[in-house]
């Protein structure tokens, strides 16, 4: 009975963390936004009353930020629940996990606890300590100033407290101010009526003063051009191009500092013309990215078939768009990187995968044999687990192969899901003896693959609790990285 | 021909979700000289070959094909129709070569040419019949139609559907009861016509199951792994539950489309393919289906829609059927059917036909009825 009941709980932990790493609660291809936040909720609320230490335990596990943020918030809300030992523990994670959150993402949370009437004394406590700590409150105050305000406001603090002169009057008092000393807020006061200074503010700002002053689109992001992060400029080139801002749209993207995944997203929203012109490029660019994740396990990991999946599932939503067949291209230059001796199987069959499109069934069963044949150290699975040609086949596949074929188990398979399927509230398994993970980004791909052995259905809780207390206690010594 | 088949088309493993399975069709050779579009119009031509508001199209399908045997062009590079056919045309007049198109007749106004029109009105004037049959024909059905965003889960259903790479044909199964078939004769057809199959008109029986039955059940492969050693038996075995899957599919699952006999008519030549409507024989307690084909002169279909009858538009045509078999004599109808004259003529009021008897001669079989009982 106490076996049962031990492996549920792994399989309910591991099922969590495996759909907290690959929902955002955005629309996926089987099924809309609405859906996917519903099955995310029910899964935070059930985790949280079930195993509350591990519940806060899975931020150290590389679950996405929509999900971090949201248990952040579920452990703060229900602070009461918590014994003193937990509480301990839980202010360390959520004080590590706000630092490696995105800056907007922690506004979003604060914003949200707000308007959730979460006040607790340690809500405040902790919304104090990660906004004391910030490097430049004066740049922030700009750039998310109502909620900054509200955060301010709602932790109960002295803006005095806060580092930076004249944030006071800047957030209270601003009619009353005049002039300001610190040239943000100069600027920011200045962009009320005077169309020069609006293009010395951040982009999310200065985009409404646009419209107050009547600026043209294109006048605009050229104008806001030196303004812009590098993920502004990446995602306005399309509609910058459309509207004639030539220097936007001109504006090649530095390939070399973009990660993987996103990478492999750019490459696979390029018209075919240009991505026949720049491949080269773009392939050199892919390559060195993985290499940099790879780093020191280049080449280490042996014989590895991989089964690439770019069936028309792939597509994903309009809101992830092609999301799981980049995750598969950016898994693919990984493992090329990590393999000493790689070969990539596609659905379709298709050889050259920088021109993978989403397109035909989906028949893992025979691929997968044809990956197993080789015999590999390793194969690895990237897709979305919907086997539909026919249905089960993998699965039957795998089963045979275990059973009859290589009975030692000296291939070991893992299945990389970058899909959670909102009907059945788990990211989709393609055998039971087969480990499933959840995956957001090809970065994570080789942590992800360790962890895999703790994702078949035959593990106790005891050996998954020891992983991640062990976790937990390195992910709390580790450093800080200071942002100052 | 009295039977459909699928020579020439393989089934592949369908794709379920909810109560809607689809079941893939993929041709080993596609038809090149045979091809059809949405419509005739290509969206944004830019030398704008046939202007739109010069005629009416009806949203129906347009058939293409040329009588040497070359292919026909994809829609979008083919020249299009004759300039000469538009009214003032100033362009000049295009040469065709050997090329030819028609037009089908909308999905939903098709159903009632299906049905009523395959029938002979009567020929000889029996007395019990008004001359409004004579003058008229048939009346037209007024059967609710159900289009396809009507019936639950098909939209979704089509939208993650997975096309099959050679892909020519869909069978759509609501809650496992075949609601209709669809040939095309080449991948490209089909992928260009899949998303208008949720604008296909289904009758009321199909509207209903989807209410009244839950998800189907997904057809799982079960490998038997006690003879398997090497990757070559894997591999066989899995050859042999895909042609399981296919042999369980034609006998069992499409046996009501396939085993049935139709009566083939309105035979429409297109050089070597022919076009045929089809109508079963209302076998009662059986699957009734009626459509359109195209086949080439070896019978190998190049086109099929097929459209599923509900139990009362069967009745109907069964009774149509008859009626027509012994020349609208009701008297001799009505003997071949076991019953008498009166019963018959219930039968015909019931089915929605009252009014192609004389109102004197239903009145009179109506007072029958009500005095001594049906």
């Amino acid at each position: 009975m106490e076996l049962t009941a031990d492996r549920t709980a792994a399989e309910d932990v591991l099922l969590f963390v495996n759909a907290a790493i690959a929902s955002t609660g955005q629309g996926e291809f089987h099924s809309d936004a609405d859906a996917q936040q519903w099955s995310m909720e029910f899964l935070h609320e059930y985790m949280l009353v079930n195993y509350r230490d591990l519940y806060a335990a899975t931020l150290t596990l590389g679950v996405n930020d929509r999900n971090a943020a949201a248990i952040i918030m579920r452990l703060l809300q229900s602070g009461r629940d918590a014994n003193q030992n937990q509480r301990v523990v839980e202010g360390r994670l959520i004080t590590k996990a706000l630092a490696e959150l995105p800056t907007h993402r922690v506004y979003h949370l604060f914003t949200a606890l707000r308007k959730a009437r979460v006040n607790n004394r340690r809500t405040r406590a902790i919304m104090r300590e990660w906004l004391v700590a910030r490097p430049d409150p004066a740049f922030e105050a700009v750039k998310y100033r109502s909620a900054f305000l509200g955060a301010i406001r709602h932790a109960h603090m002295k803006v005095e407290d806060l580092p930076g002169e004249e944030l006071d009057a800047f957030l209270f008092g601003r009619h009353a101010a005049g002039r300001f000393e610190t040239p943000q807020f100069e600027t920011w006061r200045r962009a009320h009526f005077d169309r020069r200074a609006v293009f010395e503010l951040p982009y999310t700002v200065a985009e409404g003063f646009a419209a107050k002053h009547r600026i043209t689109r294109a006048e605009f992001l050229e104008k806001i051009a030196p303004q812009l992060t590098r993920g502004e400029r990446l995602r306005l080139q399309r509609s910058a191009a459309r509207v004639g801002a030539i220097g936007v749209a001109a504006d090649v993207a530095d390939l070399s500092r973009m990660s993987l995944t996103r990478l492999a997203a750019y490459a696979l929203a390029l018209p075919v013309e240009e991505l026949e012109q720049r491949r080269v490029e773009l392939t050199d660019a892919l390559r060195a990215a993985a290499l940099r994740v790879a780093g020191l396990r280049a080449g280490t990991w042996g014989r590895v078939a991989a089964v690439l999946d770019d069936s028309y599932s792939a597509s994903g939503s309009s809101e992830k768009r092609r999301r799981p067949l980049v995750v598969a291209l950016a898994a693919h230059f990984l493992l090329q990187e990590l393999a000493a001796d790689y070969s990539p199987l596609w659905l379709s069959g298709d050889v050259d995968p920088l021109m993978a499109r989403a397109r035909g069934v989906t028949a893992l069963g025979e691929r997968i044999l044809d990956g197993l044949e080789k015999r590999p150290d390793a194969l690895v699975v990237v897709s979305d687990g919907w086997d539909n040609a026919p249905v089960g086949m993998a699965a039957e596949v795998l089963r045979v192969w275990e059973d009859r074929l290589d009975p030692e188990g000296k291939t070991a398979v893992a299945h990389l899901n970058p899909v959670f399927d909102a009907a059945g509230l788990q990211a989709r398994r393609l055998a039971p003896t087969t480990p499933t993970i959840g995956i957001r980004d090809a970065e994570d791909l080789p942590e992800l693959v360790e962890f895999a052995r703790f994702a078949t259905a035959r593990t106790g809780i005891a050996e998954l609790r020891a992983h991640i207390d062990s976790r937990v206690e390195r992910w709390l010594t580790e450093e800080i990285p200071c942002t100052a | 021909m009295h039977r459909l088949t699928f020579d020439g088309l393989q089934t592949r493993p369908g794709q379920v979700w909810g109560g809607v399975r689809l079941v893939p069709l993929v041709r080993d050779e596609p038809i090149s000289s045979l091809r059809l579009h949405p419509n005739g119009f290509p969206d944004n031509d830019p030398f704008g070959g046939y202007e739109p508001r010069c005629c009416y199209a009806p949203h129906g399908l347009t058939a293409e094909w040329t009588d040497d045997g070359t292919a026909v062009p994809a829609l979008g590079t083919a020249l299009r129709m004759p300039a000469k056919t538009v009214r003032k045309s100033g362009r000049p007049k295009t040469k065709l070569e050997r090329r030819t198109r028609v037009r089908f007749v909308p999905h939903q106004t098709a159903l009632e040419a299906f049905l009523p029109l395959t029938f002979q009105v009567p020929t000889i004037a029996w007395r019990e019949w008004s001359t409004r049959v004579f003058r008229r024909g048939l009346p037209r059905s007024e059967e609710p139609q159900y289009i396809g965003y009507d019936v639950e889960g098909l939209a979704d259903a089509l939208r993650i559907f997975e096309i099959h790479p050679g892909q020519c044909g869909v069978l759509v199964y609501i809650a496992d009861a075949l609601a209709s078939a669809v040939v095309t004769p080449h991948p490209d057809d089909y992928r260009a016509l899949h998303p208008t199959l949720v604008e296909d008109g289904f009758g009321e029986l199909i509207w209903r199951y989807t209410h009244l039955y839950e998800d189907v059940p997904d057809f799982r492969v079960r490998l038997h792994e006690s003879s398997i050693d090497t990757v070559a038996d894997l591999r066989t075995t899995i050859r042999v539950a895909q042609r399981e899957w296919t042999d369980f599919h034609e006998d069992a699952m499409a046996g009501g489309l396939l085993d049935a006999e139709y009566v083939f008519t309105g035979d429409y030549q297109m050089n070597q393919y022919t076009l045929r409507r089809f109508r079963p024989h209302f076998v009662p307690g059986r699957e009734t289906h009626v459509g359109e084909a195209i086949s080439d002169d070896n019978g190998r279909l190049a086109y099929l829609r097929t459209f599923r009858l509900s139990e009362t538009q069967s009745r109907r045509g069964r009774l149509l059927r008859t009626l027509s078999d012994y020349d609208w004599n009701v008297e001799a109808a009505a003997a071949s059917m076991g019953i008498a004259a009166p019963a018959l003529v219930a039968r015909v009021d019931a089915a929605g036909y009252g009014g192609l008897l004389r109102q004197d001669v239903l009145d009179h079989y109506r007072a029958m009825n009500s005095r001594f009982g049906t």
